[in-house]
């Protein structure tokens, strides 16, 4: 489809979805969400982009390519496992940091998080590389 | 002695490194390897003469009580030294013999390999460790023989070699296996020490026949002889080596290892010395008639092989005195033949016996080295071979019983034996000069040798039989239990034995000449021979492989037809018996909630989604089947979100939203459905489908109603907040709780999308 | 209502069965999506169901026993990402199927391993 209407709207809606594909990131831990579901919202504007953009188009917007996605999803599960190792805790033990701010008040930041970030990117990739490959016409 | 098969194997792997301009001296340097291997073990011959073994142990699977254990005693210590030695002078006969072929540099590397292999064989003490050499060899064997692959003789050979050493070796694991259990160790030391249990248990005959399938495969007792045979397809050296100085030999010293644990008993008495007889028997007979010198020399081995499994079975003082010396006599004599036979057949070009003649004026040499090594075999003094002999008539006449009959079949075979002998000599090198063989020779005389160190060790031997006597008696020792003093002696004076000898070498001397001057004797003879031996071993071999392959695949037809459907059906009905049955045995079961149908939104939602789902499962059109699929997706993710999972809703939602437009992607290059299965085969999925589906029911209900184990949820309940500071529990089971299968979840998701990616976008190869 | 959702599961699984016993190699990735529809509900439902009390931790309401079961929400949320996984790579498989054979019919697989 090459409609000018949903092109335009396309550049407005992007933020949109990025934005609740990101708050559902990072409320997951304590309210509904959480790295699948903020992944694969992520991946639903590509989706609504795809019917507006050819999928050629989509990928030079988007300049990285879903493999690395995968492999910097992937990463960050793994970093996230580092901490636990490094202090000799048992394996994948989340570790936590407290950081106050003046403005949120208390944030825990933990590994968790880190690993939830992992799997939101990788569900991402994962998501787009089926999208470009089931969408290429041969 | 770890350290020796270290060795072994780094030379193996080394000889890939060695650079290509000294390359040819490859076997120079193995057979000096060899040669320090045998002054190793020949530095240990006044220590275990004077009656130490030497133990070594290494803990390997501690858990599994496997160790690697090696033993140096006596009969380990001749063994070695055989292989060692004859290692040597077989890399120094390869080194000219194996120059014109391509591919060298493999050849080396399974021969030094086997050597290994052999050398760990015979060196074992815990016999798991035992029988992995042993099928080493096997393998190696069969590599060796198919060295020539690019013949389909050679591979067909090495196959049926590999079938029947292989099929004996795992005989073999079998009766260790049963023997180990008996005892609950696999090791020699005890299983020496508990010689007696073993063999009142009721799992000694078993284990013993299993044992013995392993060693008469091995050693090519009749009726496995037929493999040694088609071995003589490998390059000389091989045959030289392996099919009649070494691996052969690998079956005759397990029985000599085994015979104080399982040796001595009736069973053990007959079984083994009535196969060795016959093998002897039909070895000796059968090997006059060919016209193959190499298929001649496999005959004569495989008689010598039933003449060692013999001696090892007649239970007497002597017999395994005999059977050690005689051990020497043939690994000299026969290897020295292959040698030659290998020699001959390079400088002529053919194998065949009847083809040669007058080579004695090209090669005076060759004909004195093949003279000794022929005398040697034919027994004849001063040879070592007549020592040999002499001492098994001895041997025999000890025997308990039937010892007329043994000395009959002893001469009979012997007979031929030195018929043969006769026959090789003579046809080959006496008469008139048929070939011209001058320009090869220079070229080759380096493979005389080998041959040649043999033959004079034969001769020595038999003038200074002492030599031999030091070797062997540690090994009695072992074999035997106790000590023996051994006097080998060339001259016993005029007895009874001599007497016997004389009318052997007469007999084939009447033999041979009767066939030299009968042109048509041997082709007659051969007629009357294949009526008499009308199987032919090989043949009834490779039929009836091929029958049970047919068979076995117009069986497996039946079961695997590849049709999907039916494998699923299978699948299906199996699965529904077997969970109807655990439901009817379970049935003492109350259904604890009632059957209402409030809320109404849930119970109409449940009717929507019944709806969908049959519409989607009976629509004709592709994407109405899509449509309606997503239908009850999001009806089931409603149903999610009432009972309080609204995680499972979101993503739910989210994923039936994703799989239509991925759907309909891959739809646009599909056409529509087009009608495949008829009436009956729709009702009969039908009801498989909804008797599958009745089940289901009840196992949910069951499920909904037993509860057997206590839940962890409770755990992840009270800890969420307190120990992961998370308040959707269900996200920190995911994150926290639980992350190890989150990440190996995410990975598989990006395994089926580089999978995804791979199917796609990969071009079609070749085309 | 635990009874009519039991029913519900039979009869997906039901429709999954008859799906996956088509020729249609479409209809059989069909056939697999409802088969895990119906395993995910049946694990949900094995676990008890409760309405209205979602497994979030609130200061107001400290007794958990109150909650819905966290664990098989967990492990159906795992299995419902992963059965998409699965489900689009059977479908590049049909798509790679379809260009090599022009064919939907599972039956054509029979000779293709020879």
């Amino acid at each position: 489809m090459n409609s000018i209407i949903l092109q335009i709207a396309s550049k407005y809606l992007r933020i949109i979805f990025l934005l609740f594909a990101f708050i559902a990131l990072f409320r997951g831990h304590n309210q509904p969400g959480g790295g699948f579901i903020g992944g694969l919202l992520a991946a639903l504007y590509i989706v609504y982009d795809s019917l507006a953009f050819t999928s050629d188009q989509i990928k030079q917007q988007l300049k990285v390519r879903p493999e690395s996605y995968m492999g910097v999803g992937l990463l960050c599960v793994l970093l996230s496992f580092l901490p636990s190792i490094v202090t000799g805790a048992p394996l994948m033990q989340g570790a936590w940091l407290s950081v106050d701010s003046s403005v949120f008040g208390e944030i825990k930041l933990g590994t968790p998080l880190l690993f939830d970030l992992g799997v939101f990117i990788a569900v991402m990739g994962v998501t787009l590389m089926f999208l470009f490959t089931l969408s290429t016409k041969k | 002695m770890l350290i020796i098969l270290i060795l072994y194997l780094v030379l193996a792997f080394a000889l890939f490194l060695i650079p290509k301009n000294i390359s040819k001296q490859t076997p120079l340097l193995i057979a000096l390897v060899q040669l320090g291997i045998f002054a190793f073990f020949i530095n240990y011959l006044p220590n275990i003469a004077a009656g130490h073994v030497i133990n070594q142990s290494i803990a390997w699977i501690p858990h599994l009580e496997l160790n690697l254990e090696f033993t140096l005693d006596g009969l380990s210590l001749i063994f070695a030294l055989l292989i060692s030695f004859i290692g040597f002078l077989v890399f120094v006969y390869a080194k000219t013999y194996m120059k014109s072929y391509t591919g060298t540099a493999r050849f080396y590397f399974y021969l030094t390999l086997f050597s290994g292999s052999m050398m760990g064989l015979v060196l074992s003490s815990n016999f798991i460790q035992l029988f992995i050499f042993w099928e080493l060899t096997s393998i190696l064997s069969f590599l060796l023989i198919s060295f020539f692959n690019e013949k389909e003789q050679a591979r067909k050979a090495a196959f049926q070699s590999l079938f029947v050493t292989g099929f004996g070796g795992l005989c073999l694991f079998v009766g260790i296996i049963l023997i180990g259990s008996i005892v609950d160790s696999y090791s020699l030391s005890v299983w020496l020490e508990n010689a007696d249990v073993i063999r009142s248990d009721n799992k000694y005959f078993p284990a013993l026949v299993l044992v013995l399938l392993g060693v008469f495969t091995k050693s090519a007792q009749f009726p496995f002889h037929f493999w040694l045979l088609g071995a003589m397809q490998a390059p000389t050296p091989v045959s030289a080596y392996l099919h009649s100085a070494t691996m052969v030999k690998a079956g005759i010293f397990l029985l000599m290892r085994l015979y104080p644990v399982l040796g001595g008993t009736i069973e053990w008495t007959y079984i083994v010395s009535v196969i060795g007889a016959l093998t002897m028997l039909v070895g000796a007979y059968v090997a006059v008639t060919q016209i193959d010198i190499k298929l001649i020399l496999a005959y004569t081995t495989i008689s010598a092989l039933g003449i060692l499994t013999l001696l090892l079975g007649i239970d007497t003082k002597l017999s395994v005195k005999a059977a050690l010396v005689f051990l020497f006599v043939h690994a000299f004599y026969k290897a020295a033949l292959f040698m030659l036979a290998g020699f001959l057949t390079k400088i002529s070009g053919t194998r065949v016996l009847y083809k040669f003649g007058g080579l004695i004026k090209h090669t005076p040499w060759g004909f004195i080295i093949a003279m000794l090594a022929l005398l040697s075999m034919a027994g004849i003094p001063p040879m070592l071979g007549f020592i040999g002999k002499e001492l098994i008539y001895e041997a025999k006449f000890e025997s308990p019983w039937v010892s007329s009959l043994l000395i009959v079949l002893g001469v009979t075979a012997n007979v031929f034996m030195v018929a043969v002998s006769f026959l090789l000599l003579f046809k080959i090198f006496w008469g008139e000069s048929r070939m011209d063989v001058t320009s090869a020779l220079s070229k080759y005389k380096y493979l005389l040798i080998s041959p040649g160190i043999l033959a004079l060790l034969s001769l020595g031997l038999g003038l200074f039989p002492d030599l031999l006597a030091t070797l062997i008696e540690p090994a009695i020792s072992i074999i035997r239990g106790y000590d023996i003093q051994l006097k080998l002696k060339l001259w016993h004076g005029f007895n009874l034995i001599l007497g016997i000898s004389i009318i052997t070498v007469l007999g084939g001397t009447l033999l041979f000449i009767f066939i030299y001057n009968n042109k048509g004797a041997i082709s007659a003879w051969q007629r009357i021979n294949n009526r008499l031996f009308s199987i032919d071993f090989t043949r009834v071999f490779s039929t009836g492989l091929e029958k049970f392959i047919t068979f076995s695949s117009k069986n497996t037809h039946l079961i695997q037809h590849g049709y999907n459907r039916y494998y699923i059906i299978t699948i299906i009905i199996f699965t529904s018996l077997l969970l109807s049955f655990q439901l009817y045995m379970n049935r003492g079961w109350e259904i604890n909630s009632d059957f209402t149908l409030r809320p109404f939104y849930i119970s109409g939602l449940v009717v929507i989604i019944t709806l969908s789902a049959l519409m989607s499962v009976f629509s004709k059109n592709s994407i109405f089947t899509v449509t309606a699929m997503a239908v009850t997706g999001y009806g089931i993710s409603l149903i999610y979100l009432y009972y309080s999972a609204v995680d499972l809703a979101i993503t739910q939602i989210i994923i039936e939203t994703l799989m239509v437009v991925m759907f309909v992607l891959v739809l646009r290059r599909l056409p529509n459905f087009i009608k495949l299965s008829g009436r009956s085969t729709k009702i009969r999925d039908a009801v498989i489908a909804l008797s599958f589906g009745v089940i289901m029911t009840f196992l949910a209900l069951k499920a909904i109603n037993v509860d057997i184990h206590p839940s962890i949820s409770d755990y992840f309940v009270e800890n969420s907040a307190v120990k992961a500071y998370g308040k959707n529990v269900v996200n920190v089971i995911l994150v926290d709780f639980r992350a190890l299968d989150t990440m190996g979840e995410v990975t598989v998701l990006v395994i089926a999308a580089l999978g995804v990616f791979t199917l796609l976008n990969l071009k079609k190869s070749g085309k | 209502m635990e009874i009519l959702l039991s029913a519900l599961t039979g009869l997906l699984y039901a429709g999954g069965v008859y799906l996956i016993l088509r020729r249609s190699i479409l209809k059989f990735i069909i056939g697999i999506i409802f088969l895990s529809n119906a395993t995910n509900l049946l694990v949900f439902l094995s676990a008890g169901i409760i309405h209205g009390k979602p497994a979030f931790i609130n200061e107001h309401e400290p007794d958990p026993n109150l909650l819905a079961d966290p664990l098989p929400q967990a492990l159906v949320l795992t299995a419902i990402v992963i059965g998409f996984g699965i489900v689009i790579f059977t479908l590049a498989l049909k798509a790679k199927f379809f260009s090599a054979t022009s064919t939907d019919d599972s039956d054509e697989l029979i000779n293709t391993d020879q």
